[in-house]
């Protein structure tokens, strides 16, 4: 059991990290920025979508830096994460697992509020991947319940990039409970391939995987808690056997299925970000590749071509361009393909469009073994 | 599992059934004697009719897949149905028995059990067989697309096949997906979803009913009669919202993987009580005596 007041207070081993961070942040962090210089930006404030779905975007940027403004609000609710109706005591931003992914150019500032409403129980900050110093901005950012901070940094390195949750004392939690989301820092003269030719998507899809580890009864079925609180101790058990029971794209099994799958149409090019703040993942497209991958997500690096499977490590987001050649029902999976079959990480993809023969055909259909 | 059945001895084969059927008697009293602790199954006798059947299974015709042919089928002497699915308490006994396996499903009491195989449906039929001196066992699809009456959905897509076969796909993923995601797949207690024009429950509701219908893969003549067919009786047809085909020993459909359809919600159970012949109620009284 974690009390609120206890939660504020953070752990012990947190206070002794807290420590450590109020001795970094003495130094001064914000000396450096020529306010001077900033204040006289443009700047755009963008309304954030839920995932998979990510808000509108130039690729190529016009104009120069600005500062671009988000809001992130914190929400702490039950939600239900697959079919058989088993919940968790989430925690996430804007309500959505994954976080809504934010998109700027290098060279821009990126100014994100976060607000923690009073009837939260918990504190939260942002460790930012894509932001230099202060731990990813986490420092500038614990927010209690009631409160709300402002930080700016400057994206200096273009790539997708985590970010999540770091309170002291219970980062991993957090993160496993939904806190975590996608920053795109675009090059300024958009994407490239290795040649540094300019490559451009139509559609642009954000898949964020995400590990649940719920804990279950003596029955071996899931348990449902009526708090964060309640949650803690049990979840952290199960945490700590580092076997999830739940691996999920869009923070529930099937959220990308069915009437939400994803939709495109051949002919048309799609950059996949695939987003894991905290376990190594492999996406992959059944039936379909990865035409410029950058594996890493970092757009600095020549993509690789002609992927079949990329490889995200825990702690990162990938990206993956690929033009649709054939029309159909793709799976686009985690290729540990029990973690897609069996715990959750399968999303579909319907693509319409002219059948191309001379790719697949059909030689002979399924008919009883010809006797010789 | 794969057996290679010559078109014309599986009609055979059907009509046969259909003869069987016909000869037996609906009867509604003087049943075999209920053990004490079972509550007596309500059924609904499903009267004699006439219909238009969908085949089940995949169809091609000319090389290419096709809407499966519908045949008339007549039901001479009408059945005797589970008005409800099979709830979890009912299946918990025979769990208790030891003659069934713990359904994966979590409900209780009158909900339907869910998390069942085809193996689990079977083995409940023969335990409740023995327990009651009736005569249980799950349904044709025929039977149960009968049953189904208005809200039984023909799974034809009327498409035309122009050499694209992703056409067929597509729509068929986007059949089976209408309303997958407002719906909620946890089961309901037994009635929640209202019964049809025949007065069965619950027919389409989030629990799809295992038949014992083979898969067919077929391929038809110009004339729509079939030309050839391979039966695979390790899958066979769970019927619900759409007709899903499911191998014998899965006890939750998932669509995850490589196979990009989508699966039933849940897989429950409906039996259907033949009418007893006085030759096996005898059997059983002297089984009884005997044990
Ligand atoms: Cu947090």
């Amino acid at each position: 059991m974690l009390t609120r007041r206890e939660a504020l207070l953070g752990t012990a081993a947190g206070a002794a990290t807290a420590a450590l961070f109020a001795a970094m942040a003495a130094t001064p962090v914000l000396a450096e920025v020529r306010a001077g210089d900033i204040s006289t930006l443009p700047r755009e404030k963008v309304t954030l979508v839920a995932p998979p779905f990510v808000h509108e975007h130039q690729q190529v940027a016009i104009g120069g830096p600005k500062i671009v403004e988000f809001q992130l609000t914190v929400k702490e609710q039950t939600m239900v994460i697959d079919d058989d109706g088993t919940t968790m005591q989430a925690m996430t931003y804007n309500g959505s697992i994954p976080a809504p992914m934010m998109v700027v150019h290098e060279g821009d500032y990126l100014e994100l509020t976060l607000v923690n409403p009073e009837t939260n129980e918990m504190p939260h900050n942002v460790d930012f991947h894509a932001a230099t110093g202060a731990l990813g901005g986490a420092k500038l950012l614990d927010v209690n319940p009631g409160e709300q901070a402002t930080i700016r940094f400057k994206a200096t390195r273009a790539g997708t990039f985590v970010y999540h949750c770091a309170p002291a004392g219970m980062i991993p939690w957090h993160v496993v409970s939904g806190m975590s989301g996608t920053v795109m820092v675009l090059p300024r003269d958009g994407l490239k391939d290795e040649a540094g030719k300019p490559l451009k998507y139509d559609r642009i899809y954000y898949v964020g995987e995400n590990e649940f580890y719920i804990p279950r009864d003596e029955n071996g079925k899931f348990k449902k808690f009526d708090s964060l609180g309640d949650s803690y101790d049990e979840t952290l058990k199960v945490m700590r056997g580092l076997i999830p029971t739940h691996v999920v794209f869009n923070g529930k099994v099937g959220a990308l299925t069915g009437d939400n799958a994803m939709k495109a149409s051949v002919g048309e090019t799609v950059l996949f970000v695939h987003s894991q703040a905290n376990r190594d993942t492999r996406p992959h497209i059944i039936g379909g590749h990865g035409d410029h991958v950058w594996e890493q997500g970092k757009f600095a690096n020549p993509p690789a071509k002609d992927l079949e499977t990329w490889f995200v490590r825990g702690g990162s987001a990938g990206a993956a361009l690929y033009t649709f050649l054939q029309p159909g029902i793709y799976a686009y999976v985690n290729h540990n393909l029990i973690e897609a079959a069996e715990l959750g990480a399968t999303a579909h993809i319907m693509v319409e469009g002219k059948w191309n023969d001379d790719l697949m055909a059909q030689v002979r259909a399924p008919a009883p073994i010809a006797s010789y | 599992m794969k057996a290679r059945v010559p078109a014309s001895i599986a009609f055979v084969a059907a009509a046969l059934a259909a003869a069987t059927s016909t000869l037996s008697i609906v009867q509604h009293s003087g049943r075999a004697p209920v053990a004490a602790r079972l509550a007596p199954v309500e059924t609904v006798t499903v009267v004699p009719g006439t219909f238009s059947f969908r085949l089940p299974g995949e169809y091609l015709q000319a090389g290419r897949p096709v809407d499966a042919p519908t045949r008339i089928v007549s039901f001479q002497a009408g059945f005797e149905v589970m008005k409800y699915q099979v709830g979890a308490g009912d299946y918990a006994r025979c769990v208790t028995d030891g003659a069934c396996e713990a359904a994966n499903g979590n409900a209780t009491g009158d909900t339907p059990v869910t998390g069942v195989s085809y193996r689990d449906a079977e083995a409940y039929a023969a335990w409740l067989s023995r327990r009651t001196g009736e005569s249980w066992r799950l349904p044709t699809d025929e039977e149960w697309s009968f049953a189904a009456a208005e809200r039984l959905h023909d799974d034809a897509l009327g498409l035309a096949d122009d050499g694209n076969p992703a056409i067929r796909w597509l729509a068929r993923y986007r059949s089976e997906a209408a309303g997958k995601a407002e719906r909620d797949p946890q089961p309901k207690p037994r009635g929640h979803f209202g019964a049809n024009s025949k007065g069965v429950f619950d027919i389409g509701g989030n629990v799809w009913e295992w038949t014992s219908t083979c898969y067919v893969n077929a391929a038809l003549r110009a004339d729509a009669t079939v030309e050839q067919s391979v039966e695979n009786c390790g899958v066979r047809v769970a019927d619900g919202r759409h007709r899903g085909y499911m191998s014998t020993f899965i006890r939750d459909g998932k669509s995850g993987g490589c196979a990009a359809g989508l699966a039933p919600d849940n897989l429950g159970i409906r039996l259907v009580r033949d009418s007893p012949s006085s030759v096996a109620v005898l059997k059983w009284l002297r089984a009884k005596r005997a044990g």
